[in-house]
C-alpha cells in the first residue's frame, strides 16, 4: 500500500544521515518513537519530535534505554509502527527487550548510530564495532535483520525498508548507521507519497476465539492482532506454543526457537541485499559497509591504477549475511579484503563463508576516524600477490 | 452491562470468564495471596462494568508476574521490571486502551523502580497493582527492596539491615493520583478500591500486602498462611487519607491500610494534547484513539 502523506516531506533536501533516517521512518508510517538522548544519534529523535505532532505521531523521551525498547515493543502491539534510536551504550541496555521483541515476534526498528566503544568509548566519533552485537547481543538463539546505510540518501531509503522488513518477518530490525553517515550532510531526495510503498501490518482475519497468536499453518510468519481488538490474546517472553502459552519443555523450545530462526534462515535469499562493482575480472574482492564502503571505494580506485583487478561487494543488508555469494566468490578469487571500523567483526563472517578457499584479510581501525584509503589500497595490492 | 463484559456459566466459578481456565492449575503455592488479589481484581472489573476488549494487562517476572498470563484479557508477560514501560507503549500507541500493570514488589520496585517513579511523575494513565510479599518468591526468598528491617531472607540470613521502600509514599511523592494499600485479608475493601481505581484516570497505585508462607513466613518462622492472615487481622490499621510518610512497614509491626491519595491531575496524554493544541493550533494532528496505524 501507499504511505500516509502526512509523514512525507517530498522535495530535494540537504540533510544529515540522522535527519534523513528520521524522515525515512516518518515516511514509512512510523507514529511512535521512544528514546533516550545519546550522541551521536540524538538528531534522529530531535527531527521526529519536531514533526510528529503534525502527523499524529507520539514521541516520548523515556527514563532510559531499557524503558525505551520496552515501550516500543508495547506500542508495536497496538499496530502502531514503532522505533527507538540510540548508540552503543544505549544499544547494550536495549538488548534485554530486543530479545523480548524477537521472542514475541514484534515488528519494530532499532536505530544504532555507532560510535567508538567499548563502554563510553568515543561518544562523538565514529565506530562500526557493534555489528556482532546487532546479531548476537541479546541472550539465546534468535535472528534479526540489520541494515547499514552509506549515505544520508540511503539512510532515508533504508529506513523505509527497515519498517517494511520488520512487518514482513515480525522481527526487530537493526538500523546500523555510523557516526560519519549520521553526521554527514548531503542531498536527499524525498519522493511523492504515492511513490513510497509500505507493508502494512498483516492482521489476522480470524475471529476472536479462533485466533491463535503463533499459529502458522506452514507459513513462516504468524498473522498478528492488535491489543484492543477483542481477541484477548496472550504473549510472553517465555518459550510458548501456538496459543502463546508458556510450555516448559525441550520439544516446545525446539519448535518455538526453530521457527523464529527459520523465518529468517529460510528466506535469506529474499532478505540479503548487496551491491557489486567490477566483479567480472576480479581477483581480489573488497567487502565493506556504511561509511567504510565509501572510503574503500577510494582504496579500490588507487589499487586499480596500480593494475590490480579488484571488485567491490558492498553490504546493504548486513544480517542475514550473503553467505551464498561469498562462497561463490571464494571459489574463483585470490582473496577478500575487509576494512571496517572495528578490530575484526564482519571479517569473521567472511572468513566463515569462504571455508578456507580464499583468505579474508582484515583492515582494522579501532575507531575515532575512517581508514586511510592508501592503507586499504596497500592491503588490496598485497592480497593480489 | 456492556456486551464485552463476561458472564459465568451456572457451573463455573464466578470469575472463570475473566481467567484463562485452560491454563489452570496456576503455579502459586497453597495459601499464597496472589490468587486473592486476582479474585478481587476480576470482581472489580465486573463491578466497574468496563469494556474488557479495551483492557490490556502487563506483568513483569516473578510470582505476581504470572498474573497477566492467567487473565483473559489482552495480556503481555514481559521482561523483569519492564511491565510499566511496555504498558506505556501500549497506552501511547492506542490511547483508548485501559492499561493495567500487575506485578510484584521485586519487579516493580526493585529492577523496575526507575520506570515506576517516572511513570508516576508523568501521570501516565495506568493502574498499577503491586503485590508485596516482602521477598523475591520465585527465585527462592531473596532480599527485596521491601523486606522489613531484621526480617530474614535467603540472602540476608542474619536478618535484613537495608531500609525498605515505603511504596505508597514513593508513589505519592512522585505524583500518583491514586494511592492505596490493603492486605489480602481486606477482600471487600480491596475490591472496592480497585473498582474506584479502574474508573479513575492517571497513574493509580494499589499496594497489596500478601502472604508468602512458602518462603517469607518459613524463613522468619511466622507460621502458615492462616497465621499470616490472623496477623493482618490483628495488626492492620485502616487510616484513609493519612500522610504517606507515616505508612512505613516495620518487621511484624502495624500495617497501615487505606486509600491515602485520591487526586485529579491531567495525564501525560491530556497534557500533551492540550499543550500541542495551545501552541500548534490547527497544525496539531493527534493520534487517533485506536492508534497510529495505517488503514489499507
Amino acid at each position: 500500500m501507499k504511505t500516509d502523506p502526512k509523514g512525507v516531506l517530498t522535495g530535494v533536501h540537504y540533510l544529515d544521515g540522522d535527519y534523513a533516517c528520521g524522515e525515512g521512518a516518518m515516511a514509512a508510517g512510523c507514529r511512535f518513537v521512544a528514546g533516550y538522548p545519546i550522541t551521536p544519534s540524538t538528531e534522529v529523535v530531535e527531527r521526529i519530535s519536531q514533526r510528529f505532532p503534525m502527523m499524529g505521531g507520539t514521541f516520548i523521551q523515556m527514563e532510559d534505554e531499557l524503558g525505551s525498547m520496552a515501550a516500543v515493543a508495547g506500542a508495536a502491539w497496538t499496530g502502531t509502527k514503532s522505533m527507538t534510536v540510540t548508540s552503543g551504550p544505549g544499544f547494550s541496555l536495549m538488548m534485554e527487550n530486543i530479545g523480548l521483541a524477537a521472542m514475541m515476534e514484534t515488528p519494530c526498528v532499532v536505530v544504532n548510530v555507532q560510535r567508538g566503544g567499548p563502554s563510553t568509548g568515543l561518544p562523538t566519533m565514529v565506530g562500526q564495532a557493534d555489528m556482532m552485537q546487532a546479531r548476537w547481543g541479546s541472550h539465546g538463539d534468535y535472528q534479526v535483520i540489520a541494515l547499514s546505510p552509506q549515505s544520508p540518501q540511503e539512510s532515508f531509503d533504508l529506513a523505509i525498508d527497515a519498517f517494511n522488513l520488520a512487518e514482513i518477518y515480525r522481527v526487530p530490525v537493526m538500523f546500523m548507521m555510523d557516526e560519519c553517515v549520521g553526521h554527514m550532510t548531503e542531498k536527499v531526495v524525498i519522493p511523492e507519497p504515492d511513490e513510497i510503498d509500505i507493508v502494512p501490518r498483516t492482521l489476522s482475519d480470524k475471529k476472536p476465539g479462533e485466533y491463535l497468536p503463533y499459529e502458522v499453518n506452514g507459513r513462516p510468519v504468524p498473522d498478528m492482532v492488535r491489543a484492543g481488538d477483542g481477541y484477548r490474546f496472550h504473549t510472553t517472553g517465555l518459550t510458548h506454543d501456538e496459543r502463546g502459552y508458556p510450555v516448559m519443555s525441550a520439544e516446545c523450545q525446539q519448535l518455538n526457537v526453530g521457527r523464529i530462526l527459520n523465518k529468517i534462515r529460510l528466506n535469506v535469499d529474499d532478505i540479503v541485499r548487496f551491491e557489486e562493482e567490477g566483479m567480472d575480472d576480479a581477483e581480489v574482492v573488497v567487502v565493506a559497509y556504511g561509511i567504510t564502503a565509501r572510503v574503500a571505494r577510494m582504496g579500490i580506485e588507487l589499487a586499480r591504477k596500480k593494475g590490480v583487478k579488484v571488485g567491490f561487494l558492498r553490504l546493504v543488508v548486513v544480517w542475514p549475511f550473503p553467505e551464498k555469494r561469498i562462497r561463490e566468490l571464494a571459489d574463483r578469487i585470490a582473496a577478500f579484503v575487509v576494512p571496517e571500523i572495528n578490530m575484526g567483526q564482519m571479517v569473521l563472517e567472511v572468513e566463515r563463508c569462504t571455508g578456507g578457499k580464499a583468505p579474508a584479510v582484515h583492515v582494522p581501525h579501532a575507531g575515532g576516524g575512517v581508514h586511510d584509503p592508501g592503507a586499504i589500497c596497500n592491503e588490496i595490492v598485497e592480497a593480489a600477490r | 452491562m456492556s456486551a464485552a463484559t463476561a458472564h459465568p456459566r451456572p457451573d463455573e466459578h464466578p470469575i472463570a470468564p475473566y481467567l484463562r481456565m485452560d491454563r489452570m492449575p496456576h503455579i502459586w503455592c497453597p495459601t499464597c495471596g496472589i490468587g486473592t488479589v486476582v479474585k478481587c481484581f476480576a470482581t472489580a472489573l465486573e463491578e466497574a462494568d468496563v469494556d474488557l476488549d479495551k483492557v490490556a494487562i502487563t506483568s513483569g517476572i516473578g510470582c505476581t508476574g504470572r498474573v497477566a498470563g492467567y487473565m483473559k484479557l489482552d495480556a503481555f508477560h514481559t521482561t523483569h521490571g519492564r511491565a510499566i514501560p511496555f504498558a506505556t507503549g501500549l497506552k501511547l500507541g492506542r490511547p483508548e486502551l485501559q492499561v493495567v500493570v500487575f506485578s510484584g514488589d521485586g519487579d516493580l520496585a526493585g529492577i523496575g523502580g526507575n520506570h515506576f517513579i517516572h511513570a508516576a511523575r508523568r501521570n501516565m494513565d495506568m493502574l498499577v497493582i503491586l503485590v508485596n510479599n516482602f521477598i523475591y518468591g520465585m527465585t527462592g526468598g531473596q532480599n527485596a527492596p521491601t523486606t522489613p528491617i531484621t526480617a530474614r531472607s535467603s540472602t540476608m540470613p542474619f536478618g535484613n539491615f537495608e531500609r525498605p521502600f515505603n511504596l505508597p509514599h514513593l508513589a505519592a511523592s512522585c505524583g500518583a493520583t491514586f494511592v492505596s494499600r490493603w492486605t489480602c485479608l481486606h477482600i471487600r475493601r480491596l475490591t472496592k478500591c480497585m473498582r474506584m481505581a479502574i474508573r479513575k484516570k492517571g497513574f493509580r497505585f494499589i499496594e497489596v500486602i500478601a502472604p508468602c508462607a512458602t518462603l517469607y513466613a518459613r524463613l522468619n518462622r511466622l507460621g502458615g498462611g492462616l497465621e499470616l492472615m490472623r496477623f493482618y487481622h490483628d495488626n492492620a490499621e485502616i487510616r484513609h487519607g493519612i500522610d504517606t510518610r507515616e505508612v512505613d512497614i516495620g518487621y511484624q509491626d502495624t500495617i497501615v491500610c487505606g486509600n491515602f491519595v485520591d487526586d485529579e491531575r491531567p495525564t501525560f496524554l491530556d497534557m500533551m494534547t492540550s499543550h500541542y493544541e495551545e501552541v500548534l493550533g490547527e497544525r496539531y494532528v493527534p493520534m487517533p484513539p485506536e492508534g497510529g496505524w495505517l488503514h489499507d
